[in-house]
């Protein structure tokens, strides 16, 4: 009787989660009937536009289930972005070997990150902080202006950011020339998806999953059972600034393009979506799933805002602020709760 | 070498050396820095440029070494409000959806005391958050660090509003007249206010009490929570002020711009400053003397052809490396090191 | 001599920095017997356990084990789990976002052949495991959702489940209410008949007698006896624990005190603390020193935090000086003139980087407001004024409080209540972990102020000292005021009390 309550108090945000996704969702079906919010193309677009976004929040939710956090991310994307763009851009590096570097350059940019947080028990913050201006000042030493990639300049690239995968026409619409519209996705979206169904199993059914969420649970127990909290730690850093580097290049499937203001305030975009998703802030809990909600909820701002074409776009990130704090909010008042029971 | 030893245990050698070497860097590699002219009645030059562009760090630097002695953490909307407030004083002069104006709307005291305000109001908010909801300072911080810059965005109709009014300028520029830059004085003015603040009041002891150990503090009667909220309270208000300095110097909103990448700089000034980003003590005289330094690295990569976007990739990495040195992993791993060379020396003797 | 011996310890000696911890202490445990480690803080319970299994390393001594060859040195605690000595402390060291299962195994999950780990295999044992101890929980729930009992439980089980021959409890019960302690203690006896020793570290009396068969004494770093629990009863126990180190200082004694018909000071009724002090009453007179006595853990400081405010009373009502208090925090009845030295000087007392002027004068400021600051002239004097009455040993007074001995930090602690002239002073454990010359400065101390007319009240967990100074004492047991004395204050009218029961 009592456990049962504790578990529905447990689920209750993610319960919120959910709702307030469909609640949004709905309200733009209804109010912007006309501009195609309700076909499945635009529900598709919202993984499209987000793939990017799933990944790194996947990484965010490793790093901040051990009772940490990564606000590098954002510029971490801007820098990627523009090793690619510059890379294959200007340099005419081919795409297959410069991915690979940028998979490296994650990794390497996660390592010291990891080691300055798990071995030297810097703070966090500080240190991502720090990795947030080296990223976005780099992004600048290798090239300050707004780059490109064509079609001319790495085709294979270019092919990968402009192939659609269809899906079965039924769930299609006929538009207003008379044409049915298959509805598709992007490559983008199967890497995303399939780094969720990773790190899921990852998390789940791997000794270094469980090792993550026992040292954001708790520090010294974790100690005491015989876990290396230290190089849990480090590897969770590694994984975080790993899969930030896919989605920067998911990202930049996207928009094709390099600059020093891209992805601004995505480091909050990725937190915001782990928070709202149910991670806590705290360490220890977290659900994969429900950061994928998360990351919906945060592309539904953005379309409502974009959708209406009259609003700012600073709307979007106002909004998903104030859900990040009403969220934050809502945790600190379930812990009070909580340890008062007790 | 004993000597040696107690002048670096100092807790201003740090500042002072880092300020010294760079000062011996520009010695170096181009003797103009120190030269001082004046031009059209007003002071020039590389060093008048330092304290003048160094004072919207150096008044954060008062704010934050604040919340983190008191709280162990950081401020990291200190930018976003820097510019929120400047948006704001400029919607009120100007009106809103107002792109250029050279006329005011309300006199300019009430809009400079608004653009404050509202900085006073994002500290309260953050205070609340860090001192009563117990979330840790810079994840609470972080919601106005994004929101922050949008909210002013939005008051400037998402342009750039200008406030073509001559005495808007002297705020960030110079008073006619005088030739020292007006910033200059605001510096000293909010220095010597909070630093009698501190000396009048008890409140610099109350701080350090709660930010070493906040138990105990409540213990012998201090409300900790609220003297938490106070720390942030200020901070948001010297976070205001800087944002009106740098408003002015531009006459205009530019949300986007004001106030960009100062969190780190006002940051990494408490660092330099040789206080703990662990909280406790505190030596606003570091933190000032650190934000000066700062500046002067700033100045010293511009004028080294270094752009604005590429200096922070510099300023992380000494970021990086004092708190490495101030870690105590890091300490106690010297130590052992010492010892160990210690005990090889004596078994040489 | 007896080959059913498992463990057996021998002057273990052990010091810290300026500190003997351990002083040729010796333990014995047998195979299937649950034995009590008693003694009061500072006894060396903890620093003895913390040496066997590998948290320090001792000194000196040996450490024999059935079946080991050899003197034992264990370096870590999974150094003393291989060898089959498992521990489970009073803080559940489990990870409480875990379920049950897990957190039994891991660090060793079965996997599959894929390398996965094998949730459902998982499970199936964990339930083994616990059906084993007669636990039925459903192991697939997160730990957190049971009650600190089962999860204590838990702990054990991941510690037996691991071939363990010896076990420790480190205070495993002083979170657990009665049902919770019964439930703890059929586990603990199913494993001694199957032949598990088991060291019990407890304060409370009444479990030792339930519960145990053989009892080690310690005190002060030094092993007293081991007795069967037969041949001890518990007023033996309370004086072997509390020990009878009777000085030359019995002649302080102050005849003038117990001013029995002075004014009442403070009147507390029916105040209480959720889970910590049951409902008490208290008065207290101008002048008088009133002792609350009682074993640790028996809620003697709870019951001061309680009419302090450090922790908020939910019920009754305080009276002072004739007048009803509403206490929020502190700083309220700092302002009643109340001063309250707390027992946890680290972590309550102490702020360690600020100066022992700034630490002295602190209460003081607190009380007069942020904005009435005491000027830095009249600081000095007050500081130096303490540092001379007080004696305090420090450089200078500008000298941070963290350099300071341990007596010195104490005393730094009572200036700054003394420096508020408050009108009742509580002293919780003012003497502990400080040399005997200033506990003998501390307690004259006492009495000189109580002669001055100040009211204190205070607890020490050495009766001598108390019965030196009070001239009333209350006797906690079990989170309960049970009682006081008021006349015939002597060792064995108060232990008695203290041990209660029958014998």
């Amino acid at each position: 009787m009592k456990t049962k309550k504790k578990i529905n108090s447990n689920n209750l945000l993610i319960m919120i989660t959910i709702i307030m996704f469909i609640v949004m969702y709905a309200i733009g079906c209804f109010v912007y009937a006309g501009k195609g919010f309700a076909h499945v193309q635009t529900f598709l677009n919202l993984f499209i536009t987000n793939a990017g976004l799933i990944c790194v929040a996947c990484g965010m939710t490793c790093v901040m289930l051990t009772g940490g956090i990564d606000i590098s991310v954002g510029s971490l994307i801007a820098m990627d972005c523009m090793i690619l763009a510059h890379g294959m851009g200007v340099q005419g590096w081919p795409c297959i070997p410069t991915i690979i570097l940028i998979l490296v350059i994650g990794v390497i940019f996660g390592l010291v990150q990891g080691f300055l947080i798990g071995y030297l028990n810097i703070q966090p913050f500080i240190t991502t902080m720090a990795g947030m201006f080296f990223a976005r000042g780099m992004t600048a030493v290798i090239c300050t202006d707004q780059l490109s990639i064509t079609q001319e300049q790495n085709a294979l690239f270019y092919s990968w950011a402009n192939a659609k995968i269809y899906l079965p026409a039924f769930l299609g619409y006929t538009n207003n020339k008379g044409k049915v519209m298959t509805p598709y996705v992007r490559p983008t979206v199967i890497i995303a998806l399939l780094v969720v169904v990773v790190i899921f199993i990852v998390l789940k059914y791997t000794k270094f999953g469980r090792s993550i969420y026992a040292v954001g649970g708790n520090e010294t127990s974790a100690t005491m059972m015989g876990l290396n909290v230290k190089r849990t730690k480090l590897f969770a850093y590694i994984l975080s600034s790993f899969l930030c580097s896919i989605g920067g290049i998911c990202y930049c499937l996207n928009t094709m393009s390099g600059s020093v203001q891209q992805a601004k305030g995505f480091e909050m975009d990725a937190i915001a979506s782990s928070v709202i998703g149910g991670t806590r802030l705290t360490g220890g809990v977290v659900n994969v799933i429900g950061s994928r909600f998360g990351v919906m909820i945060n592309g539904t701002i953005n379309t409502l805002v974009t959708t209406n074409g009259k609003l700012l776009s600073s709307w979007a990130n106002i909004a998903t602020a104030a859900l990040l704090c009403f969220f934050i909010i809502l945790q600190s008042v379930f812990a009070y709760f909580k340890n008062r029971n007790n | 070498m004993k000597n040696l030893k107690k002048v670096t245990k100092q807790q201003l050698f740090l500042p002072i050396f880092c300020l010294f070497l760079v000062l011996l860097v520009n010695l170096f590699k181009d003797p103009s820095f120190f030269g001082i002219s004046i031009n059209n009645g007003v002071l020039y030059g590389r060093i008048i440029d330092v304290l003048n562009r160094g004072s919207e760090i150096a008044i954060l630097a008062v704010g934050q070494t604040l919340v983190v002695a008191v709280s162990a953490g950081t401020d990291i909307s200190v930018g976003s409000v820097m510019s929120l407030a400047a948006c704001g004083t400029c919607m009120v002069l100007a009106g809103f959806g107002v792109n250029t104006t050279s006329t005011i709307q309300v006199p300019l005291i009430i809009g400079i005391l608004f653009g404050v305000a509202l900085g006073g109001l994002c500290g309260a908010f953050n205070g609340a958050l860090v001192a009563k909801l117990k979330i840790q300072p810079m994840v609470a911080t972080l919601i106005l660090y994004t929101a922050a810059r949008a909210i002013g965005l939005l008051f400037c109709n998402n342009q750039i509003t200008y406030i073509r009014y001559e005495p808007y300028k002297y705020l960030g520029n110079f008073l006619p007249g005088c030739p020292i830059p007006t910033p200059i004085f605001v510096t000293i003015a909010v220095i010597i206010v909070v630093m009698l603040f501190l000396k009048k009041t008890a409140l610099g002891t109350y701080i350090q009490s709660v930010g070493i150990n906040s138990r105990a503090a409540k213990i012998a009667g201090l409300n900790s929570d609220m003297i938490c909220f106070m720390c942030y309270l200020i901070c948001g208000i010297c976070a205001g002020m800087a944002g009106m300095v740098a408003s002015s110097r531009i006459y205009c909103a530019d949300s986007n711009n004001i106030g960009l990448n100062y969190e780190l700089d006002a940051i990494l000034a408490v660092a330099l400053g040789g206080n703990s980003l662990g909280g406790g003590r505190f030596n606003m005289t570091g933190s000032i003397i650190g934000a000066y330094t700062i500046q002067a690295i700033t100045t010293t990569l511009l004028a080294m052809g270094v752009s604005t976007d590429q200096a922070p990739v510099v300023k992380a990495i000494i970021v990086i490396l004092i708190v490495v040195v101030q870690s105590p992993v890091f300490k106690s791993w010297l130590g052992k090191r010492q010892a160990k060379r210690l005990a090889l020396s004596k078994e040489a003797a | 001599m007896e080959n059913d011996e498992l463990i057996t310890m021998r002057d273990i000696t052990k010091t810290f920095p300026g500190v003997i911890a351990l002083d040729h202490a010796q333990l014995t445990l047998r195979k299937g017997e649950i034995h009590a480690l008693m003694g009061e803080n500072g006894a060396g319970k903890s620093t003895i356990i913390k040496c066997l299994t590998g948290v320090y390393d001792r000194d000196s001594g040996e450490v024999h084990m059935e079946g080991v060859e050899g003197n034992i040195n264990c370096h870590s605690t999974e150094d003393a789990q291989k060898i089959g000595i498992a521990t489970v402390y009073q803080e559940v060291n489990l990870c409480p976002n875990l379920t049950v299962a897990e957190n039994l195994f891991i660090g060793r999950e079965p996997r599959t052949k894929a390398g996965f780990i094998d949730w459902k295999q998982m499970n199936r044992n964990a339930k083994k495991v616990m059906d084993g101890l007669e636990i039925s929980i459903d192991v697939t729930q997160t730990l957190e959702n049971y009650s600190i009992a089962i999860q204590q439980m838990v702990a054990i089980a991941r510690a037996v489940d691991r071939d363990c021959r010896a076990l420790i409890l480190d205070e495993p019960t002083s979170s657990l209410d009665d049902k919770e302690v019964e439930k703890l203690f059929r586990v603990m006896r199913q494993l001694r008949d199957k032949g598990v020793g088991i060291i019990f570290v407890t304060h409370f009396l009444e479990q030792v007698y339930e519960v145990c068969d053989r009892i080690t004494v310690m005190r002060n770093g030094a092993f007293v006896g081991e007795y069967t629990v037969a041949e001890l009863p518990r007023v033996k126990l309370v004086a072997a624990m509390l020990g009878k180190d009777f000085d030359d200082l019995a002649a302080i004694k102050n005849e003038t005190m117990a001013s029995a018909d002075g004014e009442v000071l403070l009147v507390c009724d029916g105040m209480s603390h959720k889970g910590t002090i049951k409902p008490f009453n208290f008065k207290i007179r101008k002048g008088e020193v009133v002792g609350i006595t009682g074993l640790l853990g028996s809620g003697r400081s709870e019951m001061v935090r309680c009419i302090y405010g450090a922790d908020k009373s939910q019920s009754g009502k305080e009276t002072m000086k004739g007048e009803e208090l509403k206490i929020k925090a502190p700083i309220d009845s700092i302002r009643k003139g109340m001063g309250y030295l707390p027992d946890d000087r680290k972590a309550d007392g102490c702020i360690g980087d600020l100066s022992v002027r700034e630490n002295i004068i602190l209460a003081l400021q607190a009380r007069q407001g942020m904005f009435h600051t005491i000027p830095r002239a009249k600081q000095n004097e007050i500081a130096d004024e303490f540092i001379r009455e007080l004696s305090i040993k420090t450089p200078s007074r500008e000298t941070a409080l963290k350099q300071l001995s341990g007596g010195n930090q104490q005393k730094v602690i009572i200036a700054r209540w003394l420096a508020t002239h408050p009108d009742l002073l509580i002293l919780d454990e003012p003497t502990r972990g400080i040399d005997i010359g200033t506990k003998t400065e501390i307690q004259k101390m006492i009495l000189k102020l109580a002669g001055e007319g100040m009211s204190v009240i205070f607890i020490s967990s050495e009766i001598e000292e108390m019965l030196r100074t009070c001239s009333r004492m209350c006797v906690m047991r079990d989170g309960e005021k049970v009682g006081e004395i008021d006349h015939e204050l002597t060792q064995e009218n108060v232990m008695k009390a203290i041990a209660g029961g029958d014998n």
